[in-house]
């Protein structure tokens, strides 16, 4: 981009190149994912089974569900760092509601309910009071889940209604459960408000800009506000799924996703600093994170030695590109 | 002018003061010397931590992989310990500040030598550090039995009244402050983060200073992981997990700006201590500890809202005014 010469019309993209296509990001998470799909399949003779690889999306479609907002978040130049304790709020809500003889209706609404007023709350602090959002959400983090815990103490919430189950644990026709159904129709969703509406070009406009974003008329703390909103939003939703699944509640649940989400997002393409970033980036690095935690899962892996191999591919996969343009001699 | 200087650092004082009042109202035993003694050497390995993110968030920077670095090198002194009881603890000491420098040099390399952001850096290394643990310890703990007299014993030995892992803390407050205020790399530190590009210009190495600083908090990391293993005597992978916000946390309240430059010695120390009586005072006082989490977290919203009021004009101010007198 910086060496086309100044053309006379601004177009509203400018051409790309095939070549530009084959070295992009998307390209190289294609790449490894084919790679660590195929030394899956060889390494464990039980990976190419349809029903494996059902399961396997479990591991990343509550995870994506939020970094998707959290990658629009991200691109505009802030953070959100309290999607878990959100998770586990809404989810300590949804118990109480339990408790308090709510049908599977009332208790969808209270999770989602709960993460939306989250959301908000996190947005008003960052855009009324203009705090810097890695702060305000450290902050809400410990705030949301202390809540949980002063609810909850070491106690857990169980008697979900049967029905309730369905969102986490049912399929929706063979082998495509209702969590991945969801997590492909939001990726749809959030790939056309990112890349299809003007509301996509003001996020990375903000990204780029915020303070050139504000002139032009774009309204910098509405859509900031919006985009809290919505990550507090799928936090709710995912808090559903991942309730509904585990088929209880402890206020220590989903501890450590808010890295695992932002990990997904970074590693899909999106710049920390903000002002690019795709959804398709982030559904393959969903996809990645996925793929290598559950291969390494029929390999009889431990957990805690998977996130050596996620910390390493998340610097890996970053470091490449920057070497690779070193190696060339540009810089 | 000059004591506007020490004004966020006096605000949080009075704060302390009073939060140490209303809970004496409530257990009149908590203002004794003797039990303020005690919340300090609890909190000591905080305030060291505090100290060793503060160099790094000053330079716009943040070591999320604190916590993890302080596990790894906990369970490598451990096991030295264990495997050679006979190793002095001083030498294990210096071992413990090797290892931790080079987990901080790894991040600071990432960071200084391919321009990957911080916060992106320290995530990984979080992670990996954190599984570098389970494989070298296979996953077992090394229990207190297993540890020397003298490993566990050196941080309790009181010299003057005071325990030696409090004589440590002080050591480090003083080190910290002699850094920041009376050397030149402390002065760079400042300048990086109250502006990069003017660093530049003044002849500042930008990403050399990011590389020393996470060498410093690596150093600390692994400073602390020592005093952490011997003081709670366990050693697992689970050692302080999530805590590298705590430290952040610690920071934030001490009015430490997020966005670079602004933050000093003394309000490290004050927000870490906050901090600490918040978790020494609720048994005390009969509250349940599972507040405490959402107690700090509200204070760090506060903090984070009244240290944010001009916080801009003032960043420039206080390097003036240092680089003045």
């Amino acid at each position: 981009m910086t060496d086309t010469p100044a053309p006379r019309h601004i177009p509203d993209r400018l051409d790309k190149p095939l070549s530009s296509a084959i070295f992009s990001w998307e390209a190289l998470l294609v790449v490894v994912a084919v790679a660590i799909f195929a030394v899956n399949s060889f390494a464990s003779p039980y990976f190419l089974d349809p029903w494996s690889l059902s399961d396997l999306t479990f591991n990343f479609t509550e995870k994506a569900l939020i970094a998707f907002a959290m990658a629009l978040l991200i691109i505009s130049g802030e953070i959100d760092l309290s999607v878990a304790a959100i998770i586990a709020l809404a989810s300590t809500m949804m118990g109480m509601a339990v408790q308090a003889g709510a049908g599977t209706p009332v208790l969808v609404a209270v999770g989602i309910l709960v993460g939306l007023g989250c959301g908000a709350f996190n947005g008003l602090l960052v855009t009324r009071l203009g705090l810097p959002s890695i702060v305000v959400t450290i902050g809400t983090m410990s705030l949301f889940r202390g809540v949980a815990f002063i609810i909850l103490g070491d106690q857990a919430y169980k008697g979900y209604p049967a029905s309730f189950a369905f969102f986490g644990q049912g399929y929706v026709w063979w082998v495509v459960s209702f969590e991945l159904m969801l997590f492909l129709v939001a990726a749809i969703i959030y790939w056309f408000v990112l890349h299809r509406t003007s509301f996509g070009r003001r996020v990375f406009a903000i990204g780029n800009n915020p303070i050139a974003a504000q002139f032009s008329g774009v309204r910098v703390d509405r859509i900031k506000f919006i985009l809290f909103c919505l990550t507090g939003l799928m936090s709710g939703i995912a808090s559903v799924l991942i309730t509904s699944r585990l088929g209880s509640t402890r206020p220590s649940i989903a501890q450590g996703y808010e890295l695992e989400a932002i990990t997904m997002v970074v590693l899909g393409g999106v710049s920390i600093l903000g002002g690019a970033g795709s959804i398709l980036g982030v559904v393959l690095a969903a996809f990645i994170m996925g793929l290598v935690t559950f291969g390494l899962g029929l390999l009889n892996v431990p957990g805690i030695v998977m996130s050596i191999f996620i910390g390493l591919l998340l610097i890996i996969v970053i470091a490449l590109p920057i070497l690779w343009r070193r190696l060339r001699g540009g810089r | 002018m000059k004591n506007f200087l020490r004004y966020r650092e006096i605000w949080l004082l009075a704060a302390i003061a009073v939060l140490i009042g209303l809970i004496s109202m409530r257990f009149p035993g908590f203002s004794d010397p003797a039990n303020l003694r005690q919340v300090f050497n609890d909190t000591s390995i905080l305030m060291i931590l505090a100290l060793g993110q503060m160099v790094v968030i000053l330079t716009r920077s943040i070591d999320l992989s604190m916590a993890s670095n302080l596990c790894f090198t906990g369970m490598v002194v451990a096991m030295l310990n264990a495997a050679h009881p006979a190793i002095p603890i001083p030498l294990l000491i210096v071992a413990a500040l090797l290892v931790g420098l080079v987990l901080g040099a790894i991040n600071g390399l990432l960071v200084w030598r391919l321009n990957i952001p911080s916060i992106v850096v320290t995530l990984g290394t979080l992670t990996i550090y954190r599984g570098a643990t389970f494989v070298i310890s296979g996953g077992a703990w090394v229990n207190a039995d297993q540890m020397s007299p003298a490993f566990i014993g050196l941080q309790r030995a009181v010299f003057l009244g005071i325990p030696v892992l409090s004589w440590i803390a002080l050591l480090v407050i003083a080190l910290f402050f002699l850094l920041m205020t009376r050397t030149a790399l402390g002065r760079s530190i400042y300048a990086v983060g109250v502006n990069p590009t003017g660093s530049v210009y003044a002849g500042i190495d930008v990403g050399r200073t990011k590389f020393i600083v996470f060498c410093i908090s690596g150093m600390i990391g692994g400073l602390a992981g020592y005093l952490w293993i011997s003081r709670y005597v366990i050693a697992s992978v689970e050692v302080a997990n999530g805590y590298e916000l705590n430290i952040i946390a610690a920071c934030v309240i001490g009015g430490i700006s997020i966005a670079g430059g602004i933050g000093s010695v003394g309000g490290a120390v004050l927000g870490a201590l906050f901090l600490g009586i918040i978790a020494n005072a609720l048994p005390v006082i009969n509250i349940s500890p599972f507040w405490q989490m959402a107690i700090s977290g509200s204070a760090i919203i506060l903090a984070v809202a009244l240290n944010a009021r001009g916080e801009r004009r003032q960043g420039r101010i206080i390097l003036k005014k240092a680089e003045a007198a």
